[in-house]
């Protein structure tokens, strides 16, 4: 194993911010901390979700990447139209590597198409209604689905579409369910905003339209969950052995009727607490379904995730039945780990990514004795890293306020509070909070680096001052950080890879991070004639 | 037999067979030493493309962006063009800003012309990298319209005429790999020491491991010589499905007198001969003996092959250009297009297909303007043995249950994008073998004696 020197963070904070002219460091400054746990959990504060500086290479996409990738993508028989020139909708075209399973051959499928109305200048000029009007009855006409949903890419709102009276109307005329996102790409600040697009409309227009109740006797949602590589199929099947019946997730392996059903539920479980707490909040606020934090990311999560659901229903019959599986996964899992932390113990991780597996997914270093000593998020806001407890202090400006708040009124009839708030209260005192998410700083270790939107440049100087072992991004990041022969694992598509989710995934994982902090290739960058020369490779560039 | 848009008068379009103006616009920036592109407006444009050029190219690749939000898009992008600008000059220290709109500052009608002269009139950096600027709205052209008016952009930009003139010669190649554009070089630099080629992102998009990190990824046409590709004998342009206004040969040829020569992608013997022959008239320098050779063992393996090929039927799909080259491919090794598709629109696809083919192709189905889904349905009753393309068309393939032998952009369900080779004797020759083998591995697969000896 390498030495590891000792790193002082602020000065590695000051190197990076050097390079800034003093507007621009005076800003990121304030999205980068030192991270030190107080009483109470008390972190210090961060900045985020404000916007990222022109011409900085940020790994953020759109509001429409947040709202047709991220929240409605992985919904299987649902048609996502995205209306605007071609180049939106192609990029999006499956990219996440969401998995879907239909239940058989004949369900609707629809997630390997990219449908567009692939703009052209006649409606950039004249208005694209008609076209849309007329590519939603197309895909009517041809595939007869239950829904079709609606997204607006960046030049749609500016010549003023209005996408929802023509969603409307087709509704109307085709008597199904179709409804739209006005996500272009420039509103917020990053996918976020797209993600609160996705659960209002969610909330309006599908949430609740199903009034047949499902049978089940504990009946729960997981809202936040996309099913990359598979984790979701691993969720539903610990679930099932459990003896807990999924009513819908959102979103991922979905059907738009499992949506329409998640009022039915008795509790919600978060999983990706920024793409999805919305939609948890209007359930609560609507139906009376509260939500807990869930996280099936890492033995331990995932077992205190599972003990939690339990103890809302409060059956002993099922607080035993999740005991029973949490010790048979583990008696699997324990070899396996303790194996491969022999390998890893004391290598260290970064983790820059998303809105909640950059926390997540230092669980499953821990187990194998890694330490993180960087991690950020590239789209969340400040109570993903600090905590709910810190939202009465948040800022609103004008780039979340042109996000639509919806007013929510307990339903005149569906309204049922599930526990009282007597009960609600023991449950937390036992250890069962709700709408409780506490962050991902309180989970760090003092004097580890919490940088939020973290860009191409301080990728850069991060591995250059820290060398570590791994470092957890994205597919836009993954070749820059190899070139400097550290490992890169994708925490958005997996690499390929997964399911990491439960204890299976969990396993996988381990096994993957130990071949990837533990291989062999990185020894032959340099040719053996290389070794000893030093080459001067600084290229001028200047013409 | 061409189906048009119009006529088929569709709305929505499936599974595109295209991509976006900018797109390529990035790509060809991506061939001038030491250039950064700078996308101008909002920031999911630039990290799209720079996700989708990855999976292809697996290479960091840096596309910065004005990063608009919702008060740009209503009061305009003079600031944050600004901002990024300097943003780019100073974390990268470019030889070159490649600055392509996306189809939002169009909409709004961001002047950039007047932007960057503001900007010049304005900044406080000194020793200014050249700016480039072309206009790429999606919602009129393609990727590849994207490419060409941006090799036409930099060479409008650039090119100076010293009034010197020579026997060098200016090649344009199309958007092929990096291993193809290696190979193209090394064609090039046998007949003459000087000539510009450009874009070229061999290097820069297919680099090695770094010892040290780079801001800027080495490789790409210096500009110093681009500059000087108004003195050329001659331009080679290696497409010829674009207008002649998106044409920096046409270009040059007007403005400096450099005559111009629009062969095409140079795919297969005819291609790759009218290619070698525009480069010795142009320099005057006979073709190296290995270049002969090359072609020798290519006209040779055509011969070895033709048993199992013969009578074949392809569909072939993709950018209109490559889709012309490696239907002339075809029809050299007796393989029937039957269907060759593209989601280009230059208008040029039937009439480059028909004057590059025998008779051969007299039947194939030609549409471009096209989707994944107007092509599947085309295709349903004309039995193709396989497809040509990229990666897009797997589905097809799966459900037809036929080979699909990938070719051009973007082959993201596969490694070494970067390296499949297309052009020239010896990129032909990599890509004959591999659509013979195809057809030889199908016919192994399926037949029931398990031959190993085919
Ligand atoms: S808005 Fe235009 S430029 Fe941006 S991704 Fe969409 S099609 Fe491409
Ligand atoms: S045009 Fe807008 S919606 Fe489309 S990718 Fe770009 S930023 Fe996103």
């Amino acid at each position: 194993m390498s030495e590891k020197k000792e790193i002082d963070p602020k000065a590695a904070l000051d190197e990076i911010l050097s390079k800034y002219p003093p507007k621009v460091a005076r800003k990121r400054a304030k999205q980068m901390v030192i991270n030190e746990v107080g009483e109470n959990e008390q972190v210090p504060q961060i900045t985020a979700n404000v916007r990222t500086v022109p011409g900085i290479i940020t790994m953020r996409g759109c509001c429409y990447a947040g709202c047709k990738g991220v929240v409605l993508g992985p919904t299987r028989d649902i048609i996502n139209i995205t209306h605007g020139p071609i180049g939106c909708a192609y990029y999006s075209w499956l990219t996440r590597r969401n998995q879907t399973k239909p239940k058989s051959e004949e369900d609707d499928q629809f997630m390997t198409y990219a449908f567009s109305t692939d703009m052209e200048d006649s409606e950039i000029i004249f208005g694209g209604e008609k076209k849309l009007a007329q590519a939603i009855q197309e895909a009517y006409d041809i595939f007869q689905p239950k829904a079709i949903s609606v997204f607006s890419t960046c030049p749609v709102g500016l010549i003023g579409d209005d996408i929802h009276q023509v969603c409307k109307s087709m509704k109307e005329k085709l008597g199904i369910n179709v409804f739209g996102f006005s996500c272009e790409g420039y509103k917020g600040v990053s996918q976020s905003a797209g993600h609160h697009i996705a659960n209002n409309q969610l909330f309006k227009h599908v949430i609740g339209n199903n009034e047949d109740k499902p049978e089940g006797k504990y009946k729960f949602n997981l809202l936040g969950e996309y099913n990359i590589g598979g984790d979701a199929f691993v969720i539903e099947e610990l679930l099932e052995r459990c003896g807990i019946t999924l009513i819908s997730t959102f979103s991922g392996n979905s059907t738009i009727t499992s949506m329409e059903m998640a009022h039915h539920a008795d509790l919600n479980g978060v999983m990706c607490h920024r793409s999805i707490n919305y939609v948890a909040e209007m359930i609560e606020q609507k139906y009376g379904v509260p939500w807990i934090k869930t996280n099936f990311i890492g033995p331990e999560s995932t077992s205190k995730s599972l003990r939690k659901i339990a103890q809302f229903f409060g059956d002993q019959e099922l607080i035993d039945k999740v005991e029973q599986v949490i010790a048979e996964e583990m008696d699997k899992l324990i070899p396996v780990r303790d194996a491969i932390r022999e390998r890893c113990l004391g290598k260290t991780a970064m983790l820059f990514v998303g809105g909640s597996r950059a926390h997540h997914y230092q669980e499953l270093f821990n187990s194998i004795g890694m330490n993180t000593l960087a991690a950020g998020y590239e789209f969340a806001h400040r109570d993903d890293y600090e905590g709910r407890k810190v939202l009465p202090s948040i800022k609103v400006d004008a780039d979340s306020r042109n996000i639509e708040e919806l007013e929510v009124e307990p339903d005149p009839v569906l309204y049922n509070p599930r526990k009282s708030p007597e009960e609600m209260e023991k449950l937390a005192a036992a250890g069962v909070p709700f709408k409780e998410y506490q962050g991902m700083m309180p989970d760090m270790k003092n004097e580890t680096l919490v940088i939020d939107d973290a860009n191409e440049w301080e990728t850069e100087k991060l591995i250059e001052i820290y060398k570590p072992d791994i470092y957890c991004a994205g597919i836009k990041e993954k070749y820059g950080i190899q070139k400097h022969g550290i490992p890169c694992k994708q925490l958005h598509s997996y690499d390929y890879g997964g399911p990491y989710a439960g204890y299976e995934g969990a396993i996988n994982f381990f096994k993957e991070i130990d071949r990837l902090v533990n291989a062999n290739i990185w020894r032959h960058v340099k040719a053996p004639w290389m070794k000893d020369t030093s080459p001067t490779l600084e290229a001028t560039y200047n013409a | 037999m061409t189906m048009t848009q119009e006529e088929k008068e569709k709305d929505v379009s499936r599974n595109a067979c295209k991509l976006c103006t900018p797109f390529g616009a990035c790509l060809a920036f991506k061939g001038v030493t030491g250039s950064m592109t700078l996308l101008h407006g909002s920031q999911g444009c630039a990290t799209y493309i720079r996700r989708y050029m990855i999976s292809h190219f697996r290479e960091p690749i840096d596309i910065a962006s004005s990063n608009f939000t919702e008060d740009t898009a209503i009061f305009g992008g003079q600031k944050n063009f600004g901002t990024a600008v300097e943003n780019v000059i100073r974390q990268y220290s470019p030889a070159l800003i490649g600055i392509a709109t996306t189809c939002l500052s169009e909409t709004i009608g961001d002047d950039i012309k007047m932007l960057v002269h503001m900007f010049k009139k304005d900044t406080e950096v000194e020793n200014l990298p050249e700016i480039v600027h072309v206009s790429t709205p999606s919602y009129n052209g393609t990727h590849s319209d994207g490419y060409y008016s941006t090799i036409r952009a930099i060479s409008d930009t650039l090119v100076e005429k010293t009034g010197f003139c020579t026997d060098n010669v200016n090649v344009f190649p199309g958007m092929v790999s990096p291993a193809d554009l290696r190979y193209l070089r090394e064609i090039i630099s046998s007949f003459n020491d000087n000539y510009v080629f450009f874009p070229d992102y061999a290097d820069t998009l297919d680099g090695p491991s770094w010892d040290e990190y780079r801001p800027i990824p080495e490789g790409g046409e210096k500009i110093e010589n681009i500059r000087s590709a108004g003195d050329s004998a001659g331009t080679i342009e290696l497409f010829s499905c674009l207008d002649d206004k998106n044409s920096a040969g046409k270009l040059l040829e007007d403005k400096f007198g450099v005559a111009n020569y629009r062969i095409g992608m140079p795919i297969g013997i005819r291609k790759t001969d009218a290619f070698i022959d525009a480069l010795e008239r142009i320099t005057g320098s006979h073709a190296p003996a290995w270049l002969s050779a090359e072609r020798g063992r290519l006209v040779d393996s055509y011969i070895d092959a033709h048993k199992y090929i013969f009578g074949k039927k392809a569909v072939v799909f993709g950018d209109e250009d490559m889709v012309v080259g490696i239907t002339s491919l075809l029809s050299e090794i007796g393989i029937t297009t039957v269907a060759a598709v593209s989601g280009g629109k230059s208008g040029k696809l039937e009439s480059e297909i028909k004057r590059n083919n025998d008779a051969s192709c007299d039947k194939a189905m030609i549409m471009d303007n096209s989707d994944f889904e107007d092509m599947a349905e085309a295709i349903e009753k004309l039995k193709p043995d396989l497809l040509i393309g990229n990666s897009k068309g797997y589905m097809l393939a799966r459900k037809l249950k036929i080979p699909l032998v990938r070719t051009g952009f973007p082959v993201h369900d596969r490694f070494g994008g970067a390296r499949i080779q297309h052009v020239g004797y010896r990129g032909t020759q990599q890509l004959f073998d591999r659509i013979v083998n195809a057809i030889i591995e199908k016919r192994q697969k399926d037949g029931d004696w398990g031959y190993t000896y085919m």
